[in-house]
């Protein structure tokens, strides 16, 4: 994608995100937290999966690190500061994500995606099991946080979230994507984007495969622990399902529904995915199902998802005003 | 003169096969050196082995006299020595200056800069299109590699290889997969950038015995994993048993 289309997909995108809460019910603003925290893990995620060509299934785990890092963090500690706590869970996520992307990035494929999944499982066992540490199935709580130092005593909940922590969430998402843009386009991207292509002649090219793919992992467990500490933030609880694997392949869903090869894919995944499934929830109990035949036309006809399907049809438009 | 590349007694089994037994050979600054030999002679295991791909079962493999054996490829192209395989490689979704560049990113050492941007380093994107004229696909740079033609995929693969400012290449069969219309044009580039980029050494795995005659300095012929003859090119060519033992007599020359 051309840096132009991008500056101006994403100041729309700005625009936009910056009215709604303006313009749509509070309901429709703290719907819209969810999606700031999926979009800035899915656009770690899709570091790995769309730029390294490594599909996890154990994604989940570091936004796990994210929540439950909260949880700890404000809630045992008594460290109120949100900016803290995410700095914490960032380096909390990337630590944890050594020794794990060590012992997977060894192995492509589905091997990858299994071994994910493994360590995935383990996380959810050990939340779900050692109940005097993790509270179990019922999770931990995670407290209200002040932002910048605020503590928005005045607000409720529901006003906390659609304003204050709504722009909040905003700014981390403009934030993470600019990052993540640099990063793509740097020559480290580059070099990712050359072991997903072809490993082989990467490392004929001096690459260094097996160390890019460990700090692509690396990386996207940094983001995906900012997602997760969004949603413990936005319902107050770190639970085990947040580590379930379904979680982890909600996060696939997203990305693909959006669109891996797209920088813009995942984020758009995020949007859609959370709108759909709120709609069809509260229209029929059989929403999965809905979703999952939306995935299979998605898979079969779009393989490049809403992004891709955007692209084309707005290709032709740009070309021709240029 | 000290050879830059050298085997020692180089051997390499697979099981009970011996791909390759007690090979000698050195390769000296300036040589192009032709590695002939019917299929199944040990070609491919000699630059497998030349390029760090497998590790000798017995022998070594001496770069500007260090050991490079099982060195693995990413440490070997930091030394200086690039190959090109067999069956073409590319990096099918980049494009010809990414793919030039992702060499480059390697030979410069910017791998680890996780925030600049290479499309604002206009120092590489010099070199990336000296390197892509050099091959001709100057006017290719924003074309993605699947969607090039085979011969320029070919160019593609080497030009990345290339790039990396190697002291010696190993071009395998460089012109296999490239019509036989193209190979002559192809080898010609290929020689031709070589001396440009400075490149010492060449080794190159060839079948076809008249691109062999056309561009070696010297000739190792292999047969059943032996080296059959080492000879210069045009004593070699006076040897019509050599001839006959390598490419079969049918083909004599």
């Amino acid at each position: 994608m051309k840096a132009r289309q991008a500056i101006a997909a994403a100041v729309i995108g700005i625009v936009v995100f910056a009215l709604l809460p303006l313009l749509v019910p509070a309901y429709y603003a703290t719907l819209m937290i969810p999606f700031f925290g999926y979009a800035i893990a899915l656009l770690g995620f899709n570091l790995l999966f769309g730029y390294t060509g490594l599909l996890s299934f154990g994604h989940a785990m570091f936004l796990a690190a994210g929540a439950y890092g909260a949880a700890v963090i404000a809630g045992v500690f008594g460290i109120r500061s949100f900016e803290a706590v995410l700095l914490a869970v960032v380096v909390f996520a990337m630590v944890l994500a050594v020794p794990i992307g060590f012992l997977c990035v060894r192995n492509i494929g589905i091997f990858f995606g299994m071994l994910t999944l493994a360590f995935g499982m383990l996380f959810y066992s050990f939340l779900f099991k050692f109940y005097h540490l993790t509270g179990g199935d019922s999770g931990m709580r995670v407290p209200r946080m002040n932002l910048l130092g605020l503590e928005f005593a005045q607000y409720n909940k529901i006003e906390l979230l659609a304003g204050p922590f709504y722009y909040y969430c905003l700014a981390l998402l403009i934030v993470a994507a600019l990052l993540m843009w640099r990063i793509v386009h740097s020559p480290f991207g580059l070099h990712l984007r050359a072991i997903r292509d072809n490993a082989r002649k990467a490392e004929y090219v001096g690459v260094h495969v097996h160390r890019f793919r460990l700090a692509a992992f690396v990386l996207s467990a940094g983001f995906g622990a900012v997602g997760g500490a969004i949603l413990g933030f936005r319902i107050g609880l770190a639970d085990p399902e947040i580590v379930y694997w379904t979680h982890s392949g909600q996060l696939v869903f997203m990305t693909v529904l959006g669109g891996f090869s797209n920088f813009f894919g995942p984020i758009i995944g995020a949007f859609a995915f959370t709108l759909l499934q709120d709609q069809l929830q509260s229209l029929t109990q059989y929403w999965r199902f809905i979703l999952g035949g939306i995935l299979a036309v998605i898979v079969i006809g779009f393989p490049t998802g809403i992004a891709g399907m955007v692209d084309a049809l707005w290709r032709p438009l740009w070309r021709s005003k240029t | 003169m000290t050879a830059l590349l050298e085997t020692q007694n180089l051997s390499k089994a697979f099981g009970e096969f011996r791909a390759l037994d007690g090979v000698r050979i050195a390769i000296a600054p300036g040589e192009l050196v032709c590695v002939i030999g019917p299929n199944g002679a040990g070609k491919t295991t000699l630059v497998n082995l030349l390029t760090g791909l497998m590790q000798p079962t017995a022998g070594d493999v001496l770069f500007n006299g260090k050991s490079i054996a099982g060195l693995g490829p990413v440490r070997l192209a930091e030394e200086g020595l690039a190959r090109s395989f067999q069956l073409i490689q590319i990096f099918p979704q980049l494009t010809v200056q990414e793919t030039i560049a992702t060499a480059l990113v390697s030979a410069q050492k910017k791998r680890w800069r996780l925030f600049s941007s290479v499309n604002a380093d206009r120092e590489m994107n010099l070199r990336v299109r000296e390197i892509a004229e050099i091959f001709r696909l100057g006017h290719r740079l924003d074309i993605t590699a699947h969607t090039l033609a085979q011969g320029e995929k070919k160019l593609l693969d080497v030009a990345s290889a290339f790039a990396l400012g190697p002291q010696v290449i190993l071009l395998d069969e460089p012109t296999s997969g490239v019509s036989t219309a193209e190979k002559r044009a192809v080898m010609d580039i290929l020689i031709a950038a070589g001396r440009q980029a400075g490149v010492k050494g060449i080794v190159l795995v060839e079948h076809d015995m008249d691109l062999v005659a056309t561009y070696a300095s010297r000739i190792i012929a292999l047969t059943g994993g032996r080296v059959l003859a080492d000879l210069p090119a045009a004593e070699f060519f006076n040897e019509p048993n050599l001839i006959a033992a390598v490419v079969g007599k049918r083909r004599g020359h």
